[in-house]
């Protein structure tokens, strides 16, 4: 397994160390096409379903549930079975999905109900969107795993008979 | 235009994650994903500073567009983080994980709230 730690990017992988230093602008064009990309996602998907002041964030929280979905799935399939282009995960991984999903945003979105008076939403809107988020990145991961192996097992089956 | 604004927010934002990523794990080889906790508390007490600034009238529609929608939540990011939780805990460095989770929330809520404070500060 050689998944990465990091997904934006790993030095401790000796082809992410050398991304700059081969392509300086192709890598980081590649990360501000896909930013563009997920957040312009992140802000349709807020004009579609806007929160209105002091309600519970659910958009912000799916938003974020489904990136970290996503991430758990490309980063397994384009570490265990495909051998994609270089600016593949800079343009995808760090890009689109770290475009799409947001910290900043939840941190004020907690701060913003408890100003508002609603203590209780943000303790459940902090501790839900961790939830959410480690549920979907794990499921991700593991199902996206487990399917690939089911695959490599039957191809395998096929070559021994 | 709307559009244009938090386009060209993001477009800054990720790239500058990638680098300052880079750039953190360039001087500090440990386990911690110390760059993506970078990125999450600078993004999060811009954020606070601009949300501060709203609340002032001092930053209208247009900035927090460009600034808060575009490149503060492009700089962030919650799957990466999320991710990289998941595999400090599968490569059993399970401590780290949690204080992960803890030292993030806990510095991004901070500096949210450090970021209030100095734009009730400077904008009255």
């Amino acid at each position: 397994m050689t998944e990465p730690v990091d997904p934006d990017v790993d030095l401790s992988d000796a082809r992410q160390r050398r991304e700059l230093r081969r392509s300086h602008y192709r890598v980081l064009a590649a990360v501000a096409a896909g930013g563009m990309i997920g957040t312009a996602a992140r802000y349709g998907a807020a004009l579609l379903w806007p929160t209105a002041a002091g309600a519970f964030p659910w958009t912000t929280l799916g938003v974020n549930a489904v990136g970290c979905l996503v991430i758990g799935v490309f980063l397994v399939v384009v570490s265990e079975t495909w051998t994609a282009p270089a600016w593949v995960r800079p343009f995808f991984a760090t890009g689109v999905l770290g475009g799409f999903t947001t910290f900043s945003t939840y941190c004020v979105d907690i701060q913003r109900l408890v100003s508002a008076g609603h203590p209780g939403p943000a303790l459940a809107y902090l501790a839900g969107t961790v939830a959410a988020a480690l549920v979907a990145v794990t499921a991700g991961t593991w199902i996206t795993r487990r399917v690939l192996a089911a695959g490599m097992a039957r191809r395998a089956a096929r070559r021994a008979r | 235009m709307n559009w244009l604004l938090v386009l060209v927010g993001g477009a800054v934002g990720a790239p500058l994650r990638y680098l300052t990523d880079r750039a953190v794990q360039a001087r500090h080889d440990t386990v911690f994903p110390w760059g993506t906790f970078a990125v999450n508390v600078v993004g999060s007490l811009i954020l606070g500073v601009l949300a501060g600034a709203a609340l002032s009238g001092v930053a209208g529609p247009a900035l927090q567009l460009l600034l808060g929608t575009g490149f503060c939540g492009a700089l962030t990011t919650y799957s990466t983080f999320s991710y990289e939780t998941l595999r400090l805990a599968e490569t059993g460095a399970v401590f780290f994980a949690v204080a992960n989770v803890v030292a993030s929330v806990v510095a991004g809520l901070g500096a949210v709230f450090v970021g209030l404070t100095i734009a009730q500060a400077a904008f009255g």
